[in-house]
């Protein structure tokens, strides 16, 4: 295991150089610096301009410019943003919990209803409950995100005002952020009202950006299931005389649940990026929000950091998940 | 004294795309205590088919009937699912063929034994492990203790074989049933296995149904044989008699095939063409495309099914009956 541990943490390193050197060129073949965007039309002197960019760096050629932030990184330091002075990782820090607790909430979402689906389709294969959720699964997988929240907006926020349209919590609360998480701090705050408007900002947004993990988790959860139902071992676990549901969840959802942790993972590993449509319909003051702000304001330290600590957080969910698999799969442990 | 399994015209078919499919047709099975029933054929024959029925192990699309299925004086039929649970696993147990993929990956080999024994309750909670431990023991597996975290991958074929010899036998079956236990193993593992399984029955009085293709394992084991041919009974002995004077048609060709039986021959004899598949049964008998005798009254009437007593061959021209002149002990 620590041998294994090892040599995917080796792999890192090169993903990270990648990383960077992509998120490097890529903003800057985008037109216009930080201090350009800044100025907009009503100009700049020139030679205010050229001083700025001397300070900042920008005059260097683009080869030294890599390099001195890659030196940077190796030291620990991510830079400061260009427009608020602030330390990237702060800034990541505050926005983060944000994306966290969306994320969290949208998969356990999917989860929970993406996998009894998937079993009971498996089940009651060719069935009209079968047939119904892998219609309904193709549909939610295809969805597009902005048109979906869009919609569920207007049905439920404008048309039944059941829930608020955006945000995270009503403004006639403060809330003391503690751990950055507005559910966890309402909580220990023990206003019941907060908690309520909480969790009434996060259920629309947790739904949308939750649909497409639980039409897939329904999907691989019901192939995997087929696949492990025709398994000699379940042969066995039925000539025990165990109930069917003892079967199906003992015996055969833990096997069928390996490729399952695969898909969720990859897909928790793209959501912590930011689901940056969700969180831009829903005005979700999280990282995909806070990173495309910085893509409008060239604001270059932030994205590249920004874009490394979020293939970072991809790279150690991936390793999580490579690690679950041992524990379902005593095949792979040693 | 009643059969401790007794199953009447048993049929099992199964929905295909092409319409249904007769897998087993008009089966009797009878099993006493104690005793020792080989069902032998070729791949596809319906042996294994029919004693999953038995078990109530067919799955969904596949339907089972039949005009008598008792077990121990219960009416297998009459009972519900989960009455038919309490039976199967409990006095009723199998085994399969691949010991590799018929244990589940996930679990230690112990907690699928343990599973078998808290299921039906058959020892108290804090005796589980132990019970565990003694049912390794007595199938032979060396340091019991130690291999009850065993996971299936870590054990060779006929250890997990074992294995699932000790679940079967977990909570003290009355009835075994081994589906073609050795096919999967190696020679030496396969005696070794074939010997646990009759010492076992022998010490338990266990009625045990052999299901194999194996004739060596018949001659060795088995008490009485039945042997069938694409989903139907064709002929059913004690097994001294079957081996001296095998009354069908297709059993002689069968035993002829033998390379014990065949020394002094320049070629093995070999029964012509294949077994018939979903599409293409005969019509009348059908064995009568890969028979010698066949006739017309063969290629056109079906042979009936067994009388209730006395010749128990489905051949309208049955091999002629030779009197022992001694019957070895």
């Amino acid at each position: 295991m620590l041998r294994f541990l090892l040599r995917r943490i080796g792999l890192v390193v090169p993903t990270f150089i990648g990383v960077t050197f992509l998120s490097f060129i890529l903003i800057h073949l985008v037109p216009g610096d930080p201090i350009e965007v800044r100025m907009g039309e009503h100009g700049i002197d020139p030679a205010r301009l050229a001083a700025l960019r001397h300070q900042l760096g920008l005059d260097l050629p683009l080869w030294r410019q890599f390099l001195d932030y890659e030196i940077g990184v190796l030291h620990g330091g991510l830079g400061q943003s260009v427009v608020t002075h602030e330390s990237v990782w702060r800034e990541f820090i505050t926005f983060f919990p944000a994306t966290l607790e969306l994320s969290f909430c949208a998969v356990a979402f999917g989860l929970l209803v993406g996998l009894p689906f998937g079993v009971i389709a498996a089940v009651k294969r060719g069935s009209a409950f079968d047939y119904g959720l892998m219609g309904v699964s193709v549909t939610g997988a295809s969805m597009p995100i902005f048109w979906w929240g869009l919609m569920m907006i207007l049905i439920f926020s404008v048309g039944l005002g059941w829930t608020p349209v955006s945000g995270r919590i009503s403004d006639m609360f403060y809330i003391e952020p503690w751990s950055g998480f507005m559910l966890v701090d309402c909580w220990f705050s023990g206003d019941e009202g907060a908690c309520v408007s909480a969790g009434s900002h996060l259920i629309l947004p947790a739904i949308v950006l939750g649909t497409i993990p639980l039409a897939t988790v329904a999907r691989m959860t019901r192939s995997a299931m087929l696949e492990v139902l025709g398994e000699d071992y379940i042969r066995t676990a039925r000539a025990k005389g165990l109930s069917i549901w003892r079967v199906v969840i003992v015996h055969a959802l833990r096997n069928a649940l390996i490729p399952v942790v695969t898909v969720v993972g990859l897909q928790v590993g793209s959501m912590l990026g930011g689901a940056i449509l969700t969180e831009t319909i829903f005005s979700w003051p999280g990282v995909g929000h806070w990173l495309i702000e910085s893509i409008q304001r060239r604001d270059y330290p932030v994205l590249q950091g920004g874009t490394l600590l979020v293939a970072s957080l991809v790279i150690v969910v991936n390793l999580v998940v490579d690690m679950t698999y041992g524990m379902l799969n005593p095949r792979i442990r040693r | 004294m009643p059969h401790l399994l007794e199953i009447r015209n048993l049929a099992v078919e199964f929905a295909t795309a092409r319409g249904r499919f007769r897998a087993v047709d008009g089966v009797d099975v009878t099993v006493d205590p104690g005793e020792i029933l080989c069902i032998v054929g070729e791949s596809g024959s319906g042996k294994s088919v029919s004693m999953l029925a038995a078990m109530g192990l067919i799955a969904w699309p596949g339907k089972v009937t039949a005009d008598v299925m008792r077990f121990d004086g219960a009416d297998l039929l009459a009972l519900s699912p989960r009455a038919r649970r309490q039976v199967v696993g409990k006095d009723m147990a199998m085994i399969f063929q691949e010991p590799m993929s018929s244990l589940n990956p996930c679990y230690s080999v112990g907690w699928q034994i343990a599973e078998a024994l808290r299921t039906h309750h058959a020892v108290p909670r804090a005796q589980v492990r132990a019970r565990v431990i003694e049912l390794l023991d007595q199938v032979g597996i060396p340091d019991p203790a130690g291999r009850m975290g065993a996971f299936p991958h870590q054990l060779s074929g006929g250890m997990n074989q074992r294995v699932m010899i000790a679940m079967a036998i977990a909570c003290n079956p009355r009835f075994l049933v081994a589906d073609e236990p050795t096919t999967a193993l190696d020679v030496t593992i396969q005696k070794q296995i074939l010997d646990l399984l009759v010492a076992l029955q022998r010490e338990r009085g266990m009625g045990l149904v052999l299901i194999t293709h194996d004739m060596g394992v018949v001659a060795e084991t088995a008490h009485r044989v039945q042997v069938m041919y694409a989903g139907q009974m064709v002929e059913e002995q004690k097994t001294v008699g079957l081996f001296a004077n095998p009354r069908h048609p297709y059993t002689e060709a069968l035993l002829d095939a033998l390379p014990e039986r065949a020394m002094g021959r320049s070629r093995l004899p070999t029964i012509p063409g294949m077994v018939p598949g979903i599409d293409d049964r005969p019509a009348g008998c059908l064995f009568n495309p890969r028979c010698r005798f066949a006739d017309d009254l063969c290629r056109q009437v079906q042979p009936p099914p067994f009388q209730a007593e006395g010749l128990h061959v489905r051949c309208h021209h049955p091999r002629p009956e030779i009197v022992l002149p001694e019957v070895p002990a």
